[in-house]
C-alpha cells in the first residue's frame, strides 16, 4: 500500500501535479541526439540538470551515456552563459572530437535568454568549429511541455540542417519518433524487406542495445549519418511516425525543401503498422512481399486464438501521446476496452483522438491530456481495471490495486528486454500480446478455484 | 513586413513616441502591429483609449495553452492592432522570459503571417537592454529596425550608447539593425547638435527631431495620440514626419558604441560649451 493516501474521491485540481506521466525536455532531446551517429548531447545549463538527464537514460537503456555541459554557476545565470558555452565546444572538439555537438537548452539559460544560434554563430567565427563537424541547438525548457516536446524540438533541429535545392536521391526520409532502438531496427527491417531505400533520422539502433565487447567506444558505430540527415531535404518524400514526436521535423522539411510529407501514426498493432506498410508501399511503388503478409498473418491467428482471453477486458493506459494512441487502437480493435487513459504531455488533439478510436466501444471512457498518475489511480479505484499498461511507475498502482502489469513505454527501470525485442510492427505486436496474455493468464492461473485450474489454456 | 523595435532610457517616453509614431503611419495607410513589451502594459493605451488590454500572460494564465489571437490582440485607432506582453507584478518572477513567451506565442499563432497583411510589427520594449529577455526582439528575424529614443540629457544618452552594445552583439550573426536615433526633445542646450554629433559618432543618423510640446501631455490625459486628438495641431505634424521619416528610411548601420570617455567628451563639447 505504497500510494495509500491516494484517495477515491475525485477532486478538481487546477496547479497541483501528483506522479506525473511526464519528464524532463532534455531528456527527449539527449535521446534523439544520441541517434545521430558520432553525436556528443551537450546540456546548456547546470551540471545537476545534466547528471539527472544521463541518468534517467542509463537506467533505462542500461548503457553508459555520455552528454557534457555548460556547468553553469552562480556568474553564468548573472552575466548568460555564452562564454561557457564557447568554451565547451572548444574542449570538446578538441578533446573528444565528436562529429557532431547537440546542445539542447535548460530551464535555467531559457529564463535568463541565451540565444543559441547567436552563440553558434559565434563559436564559427571564433573558429571553435573546425571543418566538417557540426552544431545543432533546440530550446528545450522544462517548463513546456514534456520530454516528447524536448525530443520533438531535436529532431526537428535535425531537419533544420537540410538544405533545398540538391539533387534528389530517390530515398523516402523515415523520422521514427520516440520509440526503443529495437523498434528502430525493425523499422528499418520492414522498409527493406519492402526494398524502399530510406533516410531514418533519428536512429539508436546499435548506439543504445550494442554488444558488450570488452571495449569502451565513445561513439559507437552506428546511428544517422549526419551527411545523410544533412541530405534529407532531397528525398521524394517523408513518413513521420507520430504527431507530437515526429510531425514538426517533417513539416519542416516540406516547408523548407518542399519535400512532401506524411504524419502516420506509430506503427504499434495490426491496424496502424497496416498503416505503415501501405505508405511504404505506395512510395515505392511496389507489392507487399509474401514475407510480411506472413508476418501479418501470425499476428492475425493469435488475435483470434486467443480473442477469448482478450474479450471484454478493462484496461488502464498511461504514456506519451503517440504511443498511446496507437496502443488505444490496438487494444480496442482486439476487443479489450482501455478505459482510463492519461498522458502527461499537453495536447488537446490527443483526448479527441482516444475519443474518436473508442467510440464504438460500449463502455465510458477516461481520457485526459497533461494529467497525472494519480488522476489514473483514482480512476482505477472508481472503476476497476482487469490490466494496467504503463511505464515502471505503474508498479505502485499496480501493487496497490494487486492488477496484472504490462511494463511499456518510458522509463522502464526494473525490467530488461525493451532495448532489444521490439514492440512495432507486426512481430511487434505479437510480443505485445504475448506480455498481456501472460500477466493475464498468470492472474488467472493464481486466482481460478483448484475445479477450474485448466493445463490448457 | 518590416519589423520595428523602440529601445530607450525608462521614462524617455519610448511608448508615447511609438503610439504617434504609429498612429502617423496608420494614418499613411498602413496597417501595423504594435506589441508592448513592458509589464506595466501601458504601451497601447493611447491607440485603444485607455487601458483596455489584457496581456498575453493574464490570458495564458487564466486560459492555459488554449489561447487564440483573438483572446490577445485588440483593434485600436486606425486600424491597427494591439498587443500586450504583460509581466508579473513589481519584485517577483522574471519579465524577461514574458517577453520571450509572448513572442513565441504570437509566432505560433501566426500573427505575423503574410495572410494578416501587415506593414509594420512595433515592439515598444521596456528601458535599456537589461537582460536576455528584454533582447529577444532583436534576436535574428524578430525585429530586424531598431530606433532609440533618446534625448539631450547625460543618462538618456548613456542609455542610448549601452543599447547599442546589445544590438551590436546580435547585429553580428543576425539581420538586426540600427536605423537611428529618435530625439524626443527636454529642451536642452544645443539639444539637436549634439543628438546628430553622437548619432554620427555610432555611425547612424538623428532620423528626427520631436520637439518638447504640451499638447503631447494633454493628448495623453485624453487617452489619445496627438494626431486622434487633435489632428490640425503642430505636434501631429511632427509625428506625421517622424512617420514618414521611418517609412522612407534606408539607412540601417550596425553601431558603433562610443567608450564611457568618449561619450562624456562629446557631452562636454555640447552642454557645457556654452555654460
Amino acid at each position: 500500500m505504497l500510494l495509500r493516501h491516494t484517495p477515491k474521491e475525485i477532486t478538481e485540481r487546477t496547479a497541483l501535479m501528483i506522479n506525473p506521466a511526464k519528464t524532463c525536455q532534455p531528456i527527449g532531446a539527449m535521446y534523439a541526439a544520441l541517434g545521430i551517429k558520432g553525436c556528443l548531447p551537450h546540456s546548456h545549463g547546470s551540471q545537476g540538470c545534466c547528471a539527472y538527464h544521463r541518468s534517467t537514460l542509463t537506467r533505462h537503456y542500461k548503457e553508459p551515456i555520455s552528454a557534457a555541459t555548460s556547468s553553469f554557476t552562480e556568474g553564468a545565470s548573472v552575466f548568460g552563459g555564452q562564454a561557457n558555452l564557447l568554451q565547451a565546444i572548444d574542449n570538446i572538439f578538441t578533446v573528444y572530437e565528436p562529429d557532431v555537438i547537440a546542445v539542447h537548452t535548460t530551464c535555467l539559460s531559457e529564463t535568463i535568454g541565451d540565444d543559441l544560434p547567436q552563440i553558434f554563430d559565434k563559436a564559427v567565427k571564433e573558429k571553435k568549429v573546425p571543418e566538417g563537424k557540426t552544431l545543432i541547438g533546440a530550446p528545450t525548457p522544462s517548463y513546456v511541455g514534456s520530454h516528447v516536446t524536448g525530443f520533438s524540438n531535436m529532431v526537428k533541429a535535425m531537419a533544420a540542417l537540410a538544405a533545398p535545392g540538391g539533387k534528389k536521391n530517390g530515398k523516402i526520409n523515415i523520422i521514427p519518433g520516440w520509440v526503443e532502438p529495437s523498434d528502430m531496427e525493425e523499422i528499418k527491417k520492414i522498409a527493406a524487406m519492402l526494398g524502399v531505400s530510406i533516410n531514418m533520422f533519428p536512429d539508436t539502433s546499435g548506439v543504445l542495445n550494442g554488444p558488450l565487447t570488452g571495449e569502451y567506444k565513445m561513439f559507437p558505430d552506428a546511428g544517422a549519418n549526419i551527411a545523410d540527415i544533412k541530405d534529407s531535404g532531397n528525398s521524394i518524400g517523408t513518413l513521420a511516425l507520430g504527431e507530437w514526436c515526429s510531425a514538426d521535423a517533417a513539416r519542416l522539411l516540406d516547408t523548407k525543401c518542399k519535400v512532401p510529407c506524411s504524419i502516420l501514426d506509430m506503427p504499434f498493432g495490426l491496424k496502424a503498422t497496416d498503416r505503415f506498410v501501405d505508405a511504404l508501399r505506395i512510395v515505392a511503388g511496389t507489392s507487399v512481399p509474401e514475407e510480411i503478409m506472413v508476418e501479418r498473418g501470425k499476428l492475425v491467428d493469435m488475435i483470434s486464438d486467443m480473442h477469448q482471453y482478450f474479450y471484454g477486458k478493462k484496461v488502464a493506459l498511461v504514456g506519451d501521446p503517440d504511443q498511446v494512441i496507437a496502443m488505444t487502437e490496438f487494444l480496442v480493435s482486439i476487443d479489450m476496452c482501455p478505459i482510463h487513459i492519461v498522458t502527461g504531455t499537453p495536447g488537446k488533439r490527443f483526448e479527441e483522438r482516444i475519443r474518436e478510436i473508442t467510440a464504438a466501444m460500449n463502455c465510458k471512457v477516461n481520457v485526459r491530456a497533461k494529467s497525472d498518475m494519480f488522476l489514473l489511480h483514482q480512476w482505477i479505484k472508481n472503476e476497476p481495471v482487469d490490466i494496467i499498461i504503463g511505464n515502471t511507475y505503474c508498479k505502485y498502482i499496480a501493487r496497490d490495486e494487486d492488477l496484472p502489469y504490462v511494463r511499456w513505454g518510458f522509463p522502464i527501470l526494473d525490467r530488461q528486454g525493451h532495448q532489444h525485442f521490439p514492440t512495432v510492427g507486426y512481430r511487434g505486436g505479437l510480443r505485445l500480446l504475448e506480455q498481456i496474455l501472460g500477466v493475464l493468464l498468470d492472474r488467472k492461473d493464481r486466482d481460478d478455484p483448484e475445479s477450474k485450474f485448466e493445463l490448457v489454456l | 513586413m518590416r519589423k520595428v523595435a523602440i529601445y530607450g532610457k525608462g521614462g524617455i517616453g519610448k511608448s508615447t513616441t511609438t503610439q504617434n509614431t504609429v498612429a502617423g503611419l496608420a494614418e499613411m495607410g498602413r496597417k501595423v502591429m504594435v506589441v508592448g513589451c513592458d509589464p506595466k502594459a501601458d504601451s497601447t493605451r493611447l491607440l485603444l483609449g485607455g487601458l483596455a488590454q489584457k496581456s498575453v500572460l493574464d490570458t495564458l494564465r487564466e486560459e492555459g495553452e488554449d489561447v487564440e489571437l483573438d483572446n490577445i490582440r485588440k483593434l485600436g485607432f486606425g486600424g491597427t492592432w494591439n498587443v500586450e506582453s504583460g509581466g508579473p507584478e513589481p519584485g517577483v518572477g522574471c519579465a524577461g522570459r514574458g517577453i520571450i513567451t509572448s513572442i513565441n506565442m504570437l509566432e505560433s499563432l501566426g500573427a505575423y503571417e503574410a495572410s494578416e497583411g501587415l506593414d509594420y510589427a512595433f515592439y515598444d520594449v521596456l528601458g535599456d537592454v537589461v537582460c536576455g529577455g528584454f533582447a529577444m526582439p532583436i534576436r535574428d528575424g524578430k525585429a530586424e529596425e531598431i530606433y532609440i529614443v533618446v534625448s539631450g540629457e547625460m543618462m538618456a544618452m548613456y542609455a542610448a550608447n549601452n543599447i547599442c552594445k546589445g544590438i551590436m552583439k546580435y547585429a553580428q550573426s543576425g539581420s538586426v539593425r540600427l536605423g537611428g536615433l529618435i530625439c524626443n526633445s527636454r529642451n536642452v542646450d544645443n539639444e539637436k547638435e549634439m543628438i546628430e554629433e553622437l548619432a554620427k559618432k555610432i555611425g547612424t543618423q538623428m532620423i528626427y527631431f520631436v520637439p518638447r510640446n504640451n499638447d503631447v501631455q494633454r493628448a495623453e490625459i485624453n487617452r489619445k495620440t496627438v494626431i486622434e486628438w487633435n489632428p490640425a495641431a503642430t505636434q501631429a505634424d511632427e509625428y506625421r514626419g517622424l512617420a514618414k521619416a521611418i517609412d522612407n528610411n534606408k539607412n540601417f548601420v550596425i553601431p558603433k558604441p562610443l567608450a564611457i570617455e568618449e561619450l562624456e567628451t562629446l557631452l562636454l563639447d555640447f552642454g557645457l560649451l556654452e555654460a
